[in-house]
């Protein structure tokens, strides 16, 4: 039903404020029950697979099952992110595996620094093209070739 | 129907929270990070302030949410004049060149930082064989070469790609919260659902209102300029997939045409909303082919492996649409693939097994196995719903070919499309007098300034062309806070009347819902599922949907139109029974905005422009005689009329 929540390993995320799932849904499908102290996607035919919550979520309760329209049962494509690389195990309906690992970044999260050595902005210049990297770095826009 | 009103009799009234900022950022996707980004840079010193509005979480917001496996606009080596050919060639001749040009001027800073920010880049080594991004290699800005899967696509490990923008933006607005000393500039899970005009200056943006989707909150803006980065229109037609599976939306299902509805409503000139963009993509699971394409060196043809932009189709095909029938565009290979497809010949196939043989005879074990990961990449990085099609089917692509298919009409200014608001551009690459009237990348109405998907007439921006863009649109709103320093936004309408129109749905839910004893079917209300129901019906079977193989024509149009006045009205109906079916009326009730654009657009364009995509059947060739312009609309929020008009096409790069 799109991605769903195991029961069993759903903790509800320790009753804090929020899930990490309602966190970080961009469709805000993904709703506490504050009876069971479990999550649930409450709208799955809104759902996109996008996968952010199987990703964030700290239990590893959250899966996808294929949409029931086109997927047959049986298969499934489970992720495994970690800081600097992402683990996918792909099981096809014939219990055929495949692993895969990529990397996702080449820094360490949260270590963004974006203005760290980058020229300050002229503000005499903020009419003329160019970016304030270009500008700072004397890097001149081109034209079209008359 | 009589009309309701909202006065707190029946639903709770929210608490409502006033924020004034000098530049507004609504969105959160990548040109509403590279706006905060460059906006930062140039406000701070001026301590001039900043506040991003996003309808969800920024980190995982907007197109990029899942990731992307390849960037698809990078120059390198490339003359932006030629990007230009390209998008031109690619969008049926019309395109607004200064806007085209000024992107691919831009767009690689933003690339380069992207990969100084820890986005992983594909890298050729010196021998030629392909490093993933986490390998040891010069970056690009030291003149690594990157992996071109195409001219202007270049390969990445992107699974992360919108955490690492968002991250750089992020700590852009604690840069300038540090600066101007404001506690908050950047909300989450806020949904702008309308914008404010000024009451003192005519044709001026004021602010915008919106709600929390979490708790009783609504929030107005008051802003000197405002930036709309809000993405396209999705699920406005009917999806081919009417279950749980139209989630597998190919564009996000998230994107609900607000920003053509914020703009629209206030008056900003749309130009080129007759546009639509109809991928070919895999069936059902809508994973990407471009890299199949370009990269795998891949061939889709019809069942009998025939190719069908050849012989008789290419013959007819160029009977109606010369010249552009021979540049083989995405448009015009759409066309012949259909011609197959209406002939029987379908299933259509991307014989990926056959690209996979190929290249494995150049290549040893260890080689293919990292092809094949590349291919699976792919997938996993920007479509995962399509690598569990695969899974489910027991698909091995190296094995067999899979189907591909055009899916349902999207509406969109960023990626292959061209959908959005007239927008000024440029003042120094030559364009007309009419391209600019001051600041580039701003709309009809001043102080509101367009990017992404909704800045139109400049398609094949794609991801790093919407950052680069929203970093122009920045870079001139700050300029624009300058220039009208004294501007003090005036709006008169009541805290309280904005709340009572943002919560109707809720009070007229609470106000009828125990008069059925279900709540789903009730005479009194309209619930945002089936409103949107009703619209995609309407676009599907009256717009060229694919319901019709994208046919429509006058008749169908004025048809369609008018059901469409009608379900207007009864979206004012709508009934919400909570925070989230509220942020469902009002995403509907913009893409029912959106879709009436596109329907005006396309009644008033009589030619068909852009066959694959939609056919007017009472005009089904292009004619450059009298069509080869912009068609550009206009809303009058004071009169409530809509104007539809030509504006002049003028080509700045030759051929």
């Amino acid at each position: 039903m799109p991605s769903f929540v195991i029961t069993e390993k759903c903790d509800g995320c320790k009753a804090q404020d929020k899930t990490a799932c309602q966190y970080i849904c961009p469709n805000d499908l993904m709703v506490l029950n504050r009876d069971l102290m479990k999550a649930y996607n409450q709208e799955p035919e809104q759902c996109w697979e996008c996968y952010s919550c199987v990703k964030i979520c700290p239990q590893q309760a959250m899966e996808v099952r294929g949409y029931a329209d086109f997927v047959p049962l049986g298969g499934s494509v489970i992720p495994l992110r970690g800081s600097d690389s992402i683990m996918w195990t792909v099981k096809f309906r014939n219990g055929k595996l495949k692993r895969f690992k990529f990397p996702i970044r080449t820094t360490p999260e949260g270590s963004a620094d974006p203005f760290k050595g980058k020229p300050e902005a002229n503000i005499a210049n903020i009419k003329k093209p160019g970016f304030f990297t270009h500008q700072g770095a004397g890097k001149a826009m081109p034209l079209p070739k008359k | 129907m009589e009309k309701e009103s909202c006065t707190f009799s029946y639903c709770q009234k929210p608490a409502i929270v006033e924020h004034e900022t000098d530049v507004l950022i609504i969105g959160g996707g990548m040109s509403a990070c590279g706006s905060a980004f460059e906006a930062a840079r140039w406000a701070n010193p001026q301590k001039i302030r900043i506040t991003m509005v996003d309808k969800a979480a920024t980190d995982r917001s907007g197109a990029v949410a899942m990731g992307l496996s390849a960037i698809n606009t990078y120059m390198g080596e490339n003359d932006p004049a030629d990007y230009v050919k390209m998008v031109r060639g690619d969008l049926m001749g019309i395109t607004r060149e200064d806007l085209v040009y000024d992107l691919g001027r831009h767009v690689d800073d933003s690339v380069e930082l992207f990969e100084e920010w820890g986005l992983p880049i594909w890298k050729k080594a010196a021998d030629g064989h392909t490093m993933d991004g986490a390998q040891e290699a010069p970056k690009l800005s030291e003149g690594g070469k990157p992996v071109r899967s195409g001219k202007w696509q270049i390969m990445i490990n992107g699974e992360s790609y919108k955490v690492i923008v968002a991250e750089a933006a992020k700590v852009a607005l604690k840069t300038n919260r540090d600066a101007t000393g404001v506690a908050e500039n950047h909300f989450e899970r806020v949904f702008v659902v309308k914008l404010l005009l000024d009451e003192k200056v005519p044709n001026r943006i004021a602010g915008a209102v919106g709600f929390s989707v979490r708790e009783n909150k609504i929030y107005i803006f008051k802003a000197n300029t405002i930036l709309s980065g809000t993405g396209g229109a999705v699920n406005v037609f009917r999806p081919r997939s009417t279950q749980e599976g139209q989630g597998r939306a190919w564009y996000p299902v998230w994107n609900s045409g607000s920003g053509y509805a914020l703009g629209i409503q206030v008056g900003a000139e749309l130009t080129m909303m007759e546009n639509r963009f109809v991928p070919a993509r895999f069936k059902d699971g809508y994973g990407p082919v471009g890299a199949w394409f370009l990269f795998f060196k891949a061939k889709a043809t019809n069942a009998y492996g025939e190719d069908y932009c050849v012989g008789e189709n290419f013959e007819y095909t160029k009977k109606l649409y010369s010249p552009y029938a021979e540049k083989m565009g995405t448009a015009i290979r759409n066309h012949m693939m259909m011609m197959d497809m209406k002939a029987g010949k379908g299933p259509i196939l991307m014989n990926t097994h056959h690209a996979m043989a190929e290249l494995a005879k150049t290549m040893d074990a260890k080689q293919i196995k990292h092809l094949e990961a590349e291919a699976w990449e792919d997938f996993l990085d920007m479509a995962i719903g399509q690598a569990g099609v695969w899974a489910g089917n027991d698909v091995e692509p190296d094995k067999s070919p899979s189907e591909i298919m055009p899916t349902e009409p999207y509406l969109l200014g960023s990626h292959a499309g061209c959908a959005g608001f007239w927008c000024s551009g440029p003042d120094d690459i030559g364009a007309p007098a009419e391209y600019n009237w001051g600041y580039n990348r701003m709309s009809t109405v001043n102080g509101l300034f367009m990017m992404g998907d909704i800045c139109g007439a400049s398609g094949h921006k794609f991801s790093s062309g919407s950052h680069a863009e929203g970093r122009i649109a920045a870079k001139s709103g700050v300029a624009f806070v300058l220039d009208n320093k004294g501007f003090k936004p005036t709006v008169t309408k009541s805290p309280d009347d904005l709340a009572a129109e943002i919560y109707l749905p809720f009070e007229v839910y609470e106000k009828y819902k125990t008069y059925s004893t279900a709540p789903e079917v009730n005479p009194y209300y309209i619930k945002p599922k089936m409103l949107q129901a009703r619209m995609q019906k309407i676009a599907d079977e009256y717009f060229g949907g694919v319901g019709t193989w994208y046919m429509t024509s006058a008749t169908m149009l004025e048809s369609g139109l008018k059901q469409l006045a009608i379900l207007k009205e009864d979206a004012a109906l709508s009934g919400a029974k909570d925070l989230h079916e509220l942020m469902r009326a009002w995403e509907n009730y913009h893409r029912i905005w959106s879709i009436e654009a596109h329907a005006r657009h396309i009644q008033f364009r009589e030619e068909s422009r852009y066959p694959g995509y939609y056919y007017r059947g009472d005009f089904l060739a292009i004619n450059d005689k009298d069509w080869k312009c912009f068609v550009n609309s206009k809303f009058d929020p004071a009169t409530g009329d809509w104007k539809c008009f030509k504006k002049e096409y003028k080509q700045l790069i030759p051929d």
